[in-house]
């Protein structure tokens, strides 16, 4: 069992660092994941829709090359005009965007193609509509779609990693996430309101999840914490993907050479929070 | 996993059997007596009460045939967590409570003289949040089940994650999952009933994947409750918005289930998925 991390109300050091960590994230100037996918593997080709009636463009998917491996990638993608953020709803998937995954998945297993995520989402979209057509459903069969995956599998936290949304894409067999990035069972604002009953307090709830990124390392739920430029992704996308497209390259690699399959990604899940090892 | 050979519930089913009910839609008062009787349903207006853990372990079971799973099994404060409370604090003070380690009670049982793996969240303790001992226990829970080639019944009443275990939390909806394929591998059963509320993680996680998902009357159930969605969004919520009914008319559910029918419901369930000797499961290659 690990000890207690900390103990009594946030620091203002403990606030400033895990809201840091926040904003770093959400910067607006941020490399996307399209944005990312350009500059690090070759030849991205776009598919469209869930096969069911849909096409979600907060949620997008494709095949490609990387250093002449074939690829197929699944990605949350926010808007960078305000055109584009609505089309793609800030990044927050509806059913559609899910089953689109797992349309994904499916593909993947089929043709023995490797899959490389990113995450970039404040979560699943928060609207009637989404759950009308079984949002939660969607969710929970996208879980099962990962975790089924007979290939290699890559996930890339790269800004805001939040919720349920993004464990849709995140049940790899390695998880890299960018320095500036985050991952959190609520967004800041939305744990606030349920933990203090007022979401401005979102810094002090930050801090109370100890957003990190350090921690995830240390908690085992990512195997590596790829550098950003000085200053930051947004200051820097060519320098962003120039130290994220080696970590792709040589993490696959070992993935392929390791033979992972359903199984140990089972087994990874069922023990990846390190308690209870009887 | 540790069985405890004899389960007696504790004082906690007793209390809920102790002093008047009154209904919390329509106010109508009845006798403890009347109430339990009627399985906690109202018998003025049909309102479904939430209720404990131990209590829905005694509407379901065959008379002494449960026996207890994971005993000891209990969380920690990973996170050193305080909001407005220490979190321990809290967890401490549900404990005793709630009669129970955590928000979940397994065990081996039988319904219908159908022996079963059977869970049941409790409300009461921290509104059922997913939390890693919870994840942990139902997690064992379905693998027992599996490993002693049973069909495994689960009823969720949870809010969703909890806050308080972080991103540890987030990733129990992954671990139940995985869990999940054990019963699937051995193709046995996974039966799914939703209590009020069945909400956030959980939802979309391991109880949205029951083989066959029930659900109790006018139970609140959806990913993003109800006063978030206006609060982001301002929507109009429809009549019976994320409703058991609601989910059911929209083909997420297979069946409502009054809670007075949800044993029998069950037990032909079970006896329709039990295979006979020689049937395809053994057969297959
Ligand atoms: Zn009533």
């Amino acid at each position: 069992m690990t000890g207690v991390e900390g103990d009594g109300s946030a620091t203002a050091q403990e606030m400033a660092s895990a809201w840091a960590q926040v904003e770093g994230a959400r910067h607006p100037d941020r490399p996307y994941s399209l944005d990312l996918i350009a500059r690090c593997l070759d030849d991205f080709i776009e598919l469209h829709g869930d096969r069911q009636g849909g096409d979600d463009a907060a949620v997008v998917i494709g095949l490609a090359k990387l250093e002449g491996r074939r690829l197929a990638v699944v990605a949350n993608q926010k808007g960078r005009t305000l055109e584009e953020r609505g089309r793609r709803n800030f990044g927050m998937a509806h059913p559609e965007g899910y089953r689109k995954a797992q349309r994904l998945f499916a593909l993947a297993g089929r043709l023995q193609l490797p899959v490389i995520s990113f995450i970039d989402t404040p979560g699943a979209y928060p609207g009637v509509a989404a759950e009308e057509r079984g949002q939660a459903w969607a969710i929970a069969q996208t879980l099962e779609a990962q975790l089924a995956l007979p290939t290699p599998y890559l996930a890339v936290v790269i800004g805001e990693g939040g919720s349920g949304g993004a464990l849709a894409t995140l049940l790899a067999d390695s998880v890299l996430v960018l320095e500036h990035a985050f991952l959190s069972v609520a967004s800041p604002e939305a744990a606030a309101a349920i933990l203090f009953r007022d979401a401005g307090r979102k810094q002090s709830a930050a801090a109370a999840l100890h957003l990190e990124v350090s921690n995830l390392l240390k908690w085992g739920i990512a195997d590596e914490i790829v550098p950003e430029p000085p200053g930051g992704a947004h200051t820097d996308w060519d320098g962003t993907a120039a130290l994220l497209r080696p970590r792709l390259v040589a993490k696959l690699e070992q993935l392929v050479a390791e033979g992972v399959g359903p199984v140990r990604r089972r087994e990874r899940y069922r023990r990846l929070d390190g308690l209870f090892q009887a | 996993m540790s069985a405890s050979p004899t389960y007696s519930p504790p004082k906690a089913v007793a209390a809920e059997k102790s002093g008047a009910v009154v209904c919390a839609v329509c106010s109508s008062s009845q006798s403890a007596g009347e109430a339990a009787a009627n399985l906690y349903v109202c018998l003025a207006c049909g309102a479904h009460a939430r209720i404990s853990a131990h209590e829905r372990i005694r509407q379901l079971a065959d008379p002494g045939t449960f026996k207890v799973w994971d005993v000891g099994l209990e969380g920690s404060d990973r996170l050193g967590f305080f909001d407005t409370r220490a979190y321990v604090d809290r967890l401490d003070e549900a404990r005793i409570r709630q009669h129970l380690p955590d928000a979940i009670l397994s065990g081996a049982a039988q319904i219908g003289a159908i022996p079963v793996g059977l869970a049941a969240f409790d409300f009461g303790f921290l509104g059922g949040s997913l939390s890693t001992a919870v994840g942990e226990r139902l997690a064992r829970a379905i693998e027992a089940s599996a490993e002693a080639r049973m069909p495994f019944v689960c009823v969720t009443s949870s809010g969703g994650a909890r806050m308080q275990e972080g991103v540890f939390s987030l990733m129990q909806m992954a671990k139940t999952v995985a869990a999940l394929h054990g019963l699937a591998e051995r193709h046995l059963p996974f039966i799914s009933v939703l209590a009020d509320p069945t909400m956030g993680g959980s939802i979309a996680s391991f109880a949205a994947l029951g083989d066959v998902i029930l659900a109790e009357p006018k139970a609140m159930i959806g990913f993003t409750g109800a006063r978030v969605i206006t609060q982001a969004t301002y929507e109009q919520l429809p009549a019976g918005f994320q409703t058991s009914e609601f989910h059911h008319a929209r083909g997420l559910i297979d069946q409502v289930v009054d809670r007075r029918e949800l044993r029998p419901v069950l037990t032909q369930l079970l006896r329709v998925l039990s295979a006979p000797a020689g049937d395809i499961e053994q057969s297959a290659a």
